[in-house]
């Protein structure tokens, strides 16, 4: 980078932010002094313009473009075939299958070793440190923890000293190395390990804060019964927080549809690891199948949206309860 | 991007990660139960997890300070055997002007400069549309609200191709323009991807703001208005404020989240060294040089240290963020 570079990106985020001071302060002086008659509507206008421009341009109109271009093919004609490959084609069928089981693990494998940790630190000494080290990696980018793991799969040929720690663990006990990102299916859950290791802490701290909230008099209550930890955690803790659980699954589900990052870091979507959302990235950006592309990115819509529903369905039954 | 855990008490004192979330699930903070209801084993179970999710992250911190033949030829774990420490990694990568090192400064770089605005620009539009839904009374005020409020449903996939055509018919003459008068701003600008970043980010924005601003008392508003106060005053004096709070942690997770973004960067940046940001660059290195491990290695801790260091150093602001914007993209 040169200086003559770096004074170029200075004077474009100083004159971003020029033009960004300008448009606000613009913005504001209309909004005060606006036209005596309809002055309200003109206030109005001025607040909430900006934020509707930009939605309208960045996400409504985008998303039903995307959804014709789903069912067009290069030269604009209407047709099925985009739906038709991604439904008859291995491979994307391959990659369809990969993110059914990405998001049947995930959520699931995140949630109770988030919920055992939870239980298990609950009150205990130290507690707030065990808590940031599960939680850290949910600062880290996905692609940052791509590495990390890519580092962990590190394969060298048998014979060689192993530099990734996984292979450095099976030759210790006398084993083969394997080329562990290379070998299907194994592959998709390693990856799906990476994103396991990210979201456990999120669940970690929901599901924490929820176990505090379960009422001691309950658990108490249970105890005098006679009943044994399990027991208490399986029938009273466990209806205390079900909310919090279905926030916790549904909201690391949605995530893990849209898993992009850390299958683009690993493989690329190679060795048959691809999920929805990097095929949709490969076929849009990198083959130029456009069609192909804006179905898996409806497809990926569709997915997500029933959760989403359910998500919001429950928040506000919860907030009635409340 | 999605929502969230919808309600979340952006602003209100629960901070810290302890605490945080106990106000949304009721935490009466009665009398707890005293005794240990953990077990030695849980103890040790709990101990084993903390270890298994500390490794990985360790291993790559104590190789980024190997000297690179060792790193590419022994095990980290086998460092009191094969002693080393070095800070060339660093060095290389960050001040090397060889063709062989990642030059990874010009990216730093861009990384700052696209969270600067990437946040900015969302968190004040965000914030006016949140005040104008909270406290300016129209027709129709509820629809509009829920119709931002559903676009988070919305994954970034479905907005990319369309978007990026947007771009290169009407933005692209303008950057061009741009460039012949001031020849140092190079052809490909930063000025897409903090459009596409404040598009992306705003209706959790709108959101979360809105849900805090709206519950400011109605009386200090009225007060203001029976002075005679107009609406920007009302916004600049009384609600920018008092919604500092969740405006804080809302800048916090967009930045984090805009710091850490790859998709939106490798559709909207071109990829070049005037552009990409941190993580593009790194990404591409692991295609290209994925044996060059002292520098992935020391590349990666860079391009961390900002997030761990808001981590840490805003705890309570960043764990409510995060939270609140958990499945944003």
């Amino acid at each position: 980078m040169t200086t003559e570079d770096l004074l170029g990106k200075l004077l474009q985020v100083v004159m971003g932010l020029a033009v960004f001071a300008a448009v606000v302060g613009l913005l504001i002086f209309f909004i005060d002094k606006a036209p005596k008659r309809g002055r309200d509507y003109w206030q109005l206008a001025g607040f909430l313009a900006p934020a509707l421009i930009f939605v309208t341009i960045g996400l409504i109109y985008p998303a039903i473009r995307t959804s014709l271009l789903a069912f067009q093919d290069s030269s604009g004609d209407w047709t099925l075939d985009n739906f038709i490959w991604t439904f008859t084609q291995p491979t994307a069928i391959r990659t369809l299958i990969n993110t059914v089981i990405w998001v049947l693990f995930v959520p699931t494998i995140s949630t109770i070793i988030g919920l055992a940790y939870a239980v298990f630190i609950d009150k205990s000494r130290g507690e707030k440190y065990y808590k940031v080290i599960l939680f850290m990696p949910i600062a880290i980018s996905f692609v940052g923890a791509g590495i990390i793991w890519r580092f962990v799969y590190e394969y060298k040929s048998p014979g060689r000293d192993q530099i990734g720690l996984l292979n450095g663990i099976v030759v210790a006990f006398g084993g083969e190395p394997v080329q562990w990102l290379q070998t299907d299916p194994l592959n998709t859950f390693l990856l799906i390990i990476v994103m396991i290791w990210i979201q456990t802490g999120f669940a970690m701290v929901l599901l924490s804060a929820a176990i505090k909230g379960v009422p001691t008099e309950q658990l108490e209550a249970a105890e005098l019964d006679g009943t044994n930890a399990w027991q208490r955690f399986i029938n009273v803790t466990v209806p205390g927080i079900r909310g919090s659980l279905v926030v916790v699954l549904t909201t690391i589900s949605i995530a893990t549809l849209k898993v992009f990052d850390i299958v683009r870091t690993m493989t690329a979507g190679n060795f048959n690891t691809s999920v929805i959302a990097n095929e949709m990235y490969t076929q849009a950006f990198r083959a130029s199948e456009v069609g192909r592309g804006s179905a898996l990115a409806l497809i990926l819509f569709l997915l997500v949206l029933p959760i989403v529903v359910y998500n919001v369905n429950v928040l506000r039954k919860q907030r009635e309860i409340r | 991007m999605s929502i969230a855990p919808a309600d979340l008490p952006v602003g209100k004192d629960v901070g810290s990660l302890e605490q945080a979330e106990q106000a949304e699930y009721g935490g009466t903070k009665t009398a707890r139960v005293k005794k240990r209801l953990t077990s030695r084993t849980a103890t040790i179970v709990s101990l084993i997890i903390a270890v298994v999710w500390t490794i990985p992250t360790f291993g790559l911190l104590i190789s980024s300070f190997r000297p690179g033949e060792l790193v590419r030829t022994t095990g980290w774990w086998t460092i009191f055997e094969n002693p080393g420490f070095t800070l060339e990694n660093y060095g290389d990568v960050l001040l090397s002007t060889s063709q062989s090192s990642p030059q990874l400064g010009a990216y730093i770089v861009n990384s700052i400069a696209i969270a600067l605005l990437g946040t900015l620009i969302p968190l004040v539009f965000a914030t006016m549309a949140a005040y104008a839904f909270a406290w300016i009374k129209f027709k129709g005020a509820t629809t509009l609200f829920v119709l931002v409020f559903a676009l988070q449903i919305i994954p970034l996939q479905m907005a990319l191709v369309p978007l990026l055509q947007i771009f290169s018919t009407w933005l692209r003459p303008m950057q061009a323009w741009l460039h012949d008068v001031v020849p140092i701003i190079p052809e490909q600008n930063y000025a897409p991807v903090w459009l596409a970043h404040a598009m992306f980010g705003l209706p959790l924005a709108i959101f979360l703001l809105h849900n805090f601003i709206a519950e400011i008392p109605g009386d200090i508003i009225e007060a203001a208005r029976v002075d005679g106060a107009t609406h920007g005053q009302i916004f600049f004096r009384i609600v920018l404020p008092l919604a500092t709070p969740a405006i804080a942690s809302f800048a916090i997770f967009q930045f984090i989240w805009v710091w850490n973004d790859l998709l939106v960067a490798l559709i909207f940046s071109g990829g070049t060294q005037d552009v990409a940001p941190l993580t593009q660059r790194l990404a591409e290195m692991v295609g290209s040089r994925g044996q060059e491990w002292e520098r992935l290695t020391a590349g990666a801790f860079i391009s961390m240290i900002i997030p761990l260091a808001v981590f840490f150093g805003l705890q309570r602001y960043f764990v409510r963020g995060l939270l609140a914007g958990a499945t944003k993209g």
